[in-house]
């Protein structure tokens, strides 16, 4: 049964159409890569099923483990087990990272139906997921992602992710801004959270973050629609041609 | 009496109420105290309260306040105090209660002092009258404060005196609550602050201020603060005044060469409220670090006014306010950076933000810089603006409802203030008081809901 079934999904922001009939199916524990050149739509789709302001959903359908996504808060969405890794992670200054983690995973479990943590138990995960992802504990008490490294926000991003534990977790560019260490830790980080129970979706432009963290599935995105869909190799091709092989350009789409 | 040829009619119930008080007041057998006392009552009659035609009043109107004639608070017999007692610094602290402007044995705790420290009230300082007291009692404020100054100057009953010796270091804090307990007829308290630091001594002086009672009243304090060579002071202030109170705050500060002040003010309280702040830094390297906030909702009105005066080369000062704003409340910020002609290399920064909740809402903000030195660093910067919504959508996708969101995104706008404040206990009572105002905002918007 798929965890994520998108149907003919049309999307703009303002008045430009970004997404234009888009077709994906997710299965559960399975890993797919959305492959992409820049204005391709990639972010739009993220943050459409991340349910951010201001990306309106003009025309399609998509269902989250038989429920319609696209009805739910945007914090609703976040409960019921959709996670976004962002491209551009937000910096809050005055609030420690790990008073927002907190406040976080308590705002899921309550809405789950689950006890909330207290503060030894939940330093108890905070410590243990960190240490997978080679978070410093200076980390967590600093201010959200304020004067972190490129690479420091990102593992924040994926430490975010095994915190919350989510079902679908969707990773936006996660490579980008990334030396080959941190993209090691990372892909590290990702790989270890991967399982039936979880869907991952990696948003990149890049074959690189696929050589470490190895996906069932290759969609390539051009023009709003999933033009192409195919196994690792595909990336692989992608990589040597250039996204000119789909003869299709955002603008020409 | 001086010799007054014109009266300013809102003065006039004061200068009477001077006139009976007189004989009463404490240091009345001090001829240098009483001469003071009678000067300033004096100008007060002439001037007035300050107006909106004073450049640095544009902003904050009076006339409401200047409609209540405020008598002399009197003597609370025993005072019930207990309730104060979750304002308590945590640790040790010296401290003293104040209650309608006198000190309250019953609840202080001055405690042991280190040799070369004298801590005391006010009202016992004055009577003692040591030889210290009269040129720092009239250094600064008379020149330079203004009308409420000299209104403070004429009717204070009491206050803190704190002298520190040269190269003394008070280690715990001293803490100074201020309770107004307000009758059914208005009253005003005049609270005078005294510190004066000698070479390469520190302290740090925490005040807050509380008031009782739904009725209106007006607390004028007034802080005189003397920090010497190489010495160091920090002086935090809570403002919460109950919701019918008037606030005027006037802190004089004078840093000698090397020295540094930290100023603090958090500001919660009363319809109405001013701060205002003058630090003239005297002596070479020399600096100061003022910040604060006013977190405002409802009809109140606050007014954080500041002025850094570079006298000599090589000073640094820096500033930050931030305020948040709700309902139809509003907010000023008034901040004058001066570098005279000798101050060379100064190094200013200045910024104010603020942070409308509410499109009622609404924020002044009147950054002025009069530098006459050409070798100086000076920068300022001012922004109004509402919370992110990039932000809000980043909590949000983690699972935070709106609402919360929200308040945890007011709370790191001012927490970061708060988390620069050096002195432990006195963050943590700050912290508190930035959770209260939270928790009664969201209880405000459950209801309005």
């Amino acid at each position: 049964m798929s965890v994520l079934s998108i149907k003919g999904l049309h999307a703009k922001v303002g008045d430009r159409d970004i997404l234009r009939g888009l077709d994906l199916e997710i299965g559960a524990g399975e890993v797919h890569a959305i492959m992409g050149p820049n204005g391709s739509g990639k972010s739009t789709l993220s943050y459409v099923l991340a349910g951010r302001e201001g990306y309106e959903v003009t025309a399609g359908s998509v269902v989250y483990r038989g429920h319609d996504l696209l009805a739910m808060e945007t914090e609703e969405r976040a409960a019921q087990g959709v996670f976004l890794a962002m491209q551009y992670p937000v910096e809050i200054p005055g609030i420690s990272n790990i008073t927002f983690l907190k406040t976080a995973v308590n705002a899921v479990r309550r809405a789950r139906g689950d006890d909330e943590l207290d503060a030894l138990d939940f330093l108890k995960l905070a410590r243990e997921k960190g240490r997978m992802l080679e978070m410093d504990d200076t980390l967590l008490q600093r201010p959200v992602n304020v004067g972190f490294s490129g690479g420091e926000k990102k593992r924040n991003e994926i430490f975010q992710m095994a915190m919350l534990d989510p079902s679908l977790a969707i990773l936006d560019e996660t490579d980008s801004g990334l030396d080959i260490d941190a993209l090691k830790v990372v892909s590290d980080g990702v790989n270890a959270l991967r399982g039936p129970d979880r869907s991952i979706v990696l948003i990149t432009h890049y074959q690189r973050l696929l050589s470490y963290i190895v996906p069932d599935h290759v969609h390539v995105l051009s023009g709003g629609r999933i033009v192409a869909t195919g196994g690792k190799e595909l990336a692989i091709e992608l990589e040597e041609k250039g996204y000119a092989m789909f003869g299709d350009t955002p603008e020409a789409a | 009496m001086a010799d007054v040829t014109t009266i300013d009619e809102a003065a006039a119930p004061y200068l009477a109420q001077f006139a009976v008080a007189e004989a009463s007041l404490p240091g009345a057998a001090a001829p240098w105290l009483g001469e003071l006392r009678r000067s300033a009552i004096g100008r007060f009659a002439e001037t007035g309260l300050p107006n909106a035609r004073m450049e640095d009043w544009r902003f904050t109107d009076l006339r409401r306040m200047a409609r209540t004639t405020f008598a002399d608070a009197q003597a609370e017999t025993a005072p019930d105090l207990d309730w104060i007692a979750p304002w308590h610094l945590d640790g040790p602290c010296h401290r003293l209660v104040f209650a309608n402007g006198r000190f309250v044995p019953r609840h202080s705790d001055i405690g042991t002092l280190p040799p070369g420290v004298r801590l005391q009230p006010l009202a016992d300082a004055v009577s003692e009258d040591p030889g210290f007291l009269e040129p720092e009692f009239t250094r600064g404020s008379a020149r330079v404060g203004g009308s409420l100054v000299d209104l403070n100057t004429a009717m204070t009953r009491d206050g803190l005196v704190l002298r520190l010796d040269r190269g003394v270091a008070l280690d715990a804090p001293v803490q100074l609550i201020h309770v107004a307990i307000a009758p059914d007829d208005p009253v005003a308290l005049h609270p005078r602050v005294l510190v004066v630091a000698e070479d390469g001594s520190r302290a740090s002086v925490f005040e807050t201020y509380l008031g009782v009672g739904n009725r209106p009243y007006w607390t004028n304090a007034v802080a005189e603060i003397t920090v010497g060579r190489d010495a160091r002071i920090a002086h935090h202030k809570l403002q919460q005044e109950s919701a019918a109170g008037y606030h005027t705050g006037f802190n004089r500060v004078t840093v000698d060469q090397g020295g540094s002040y930290s100023g603090f003010v958090m500001s919660l309280g009363a319809r109405l409220a001013r701060t205002e702040i003058r630090v003239a830094l005297d002596g070479e390297h020399a600096s100061c670090r003022i910040d604060g906030t006013s977190l405002l909702h409802g009809r109140q009105h606050g007014d954080i006014t500041t002025e850094i005066d570079h006298r000599v080369a090589n000073g640094r000062s820096r500033q930050t306010f931030k305020n948040v704003l709700d309902g139809h409340s509003r907010s000023v910020f008034q901040g004058r950076v001066v570098v005279q002609r000798d101050a060379q290399k100064t190094d200013a920064g200045q910024s104010n933000r603020n942070l409308l909740l509410s499109p009622g809402a609404e924020a002044d903000s009147k950054p002025e810089l009069r530098i006459f030195a050409d070798d100086v660093k000076c920068s300022h910067g001012a922004t109004v603006g509402e919370l992110d919504k990039h932000s809000l959508f980043y909590l949000q996708s983690r699972g935070i409802g709106a609402d919360e969101a929200r308040g945890l995104l007011i709370e790191g706008f001012v927490a970061e203030l708060i988390d620069d404040v050096e002195q432990p206990a006195v963050a943590a009572q700050l912290r508190r008081a930035l959770d209260g105002w939270l928790a009664a905002a969201r209880e405000g918007a459950r209801q309005a809901a």
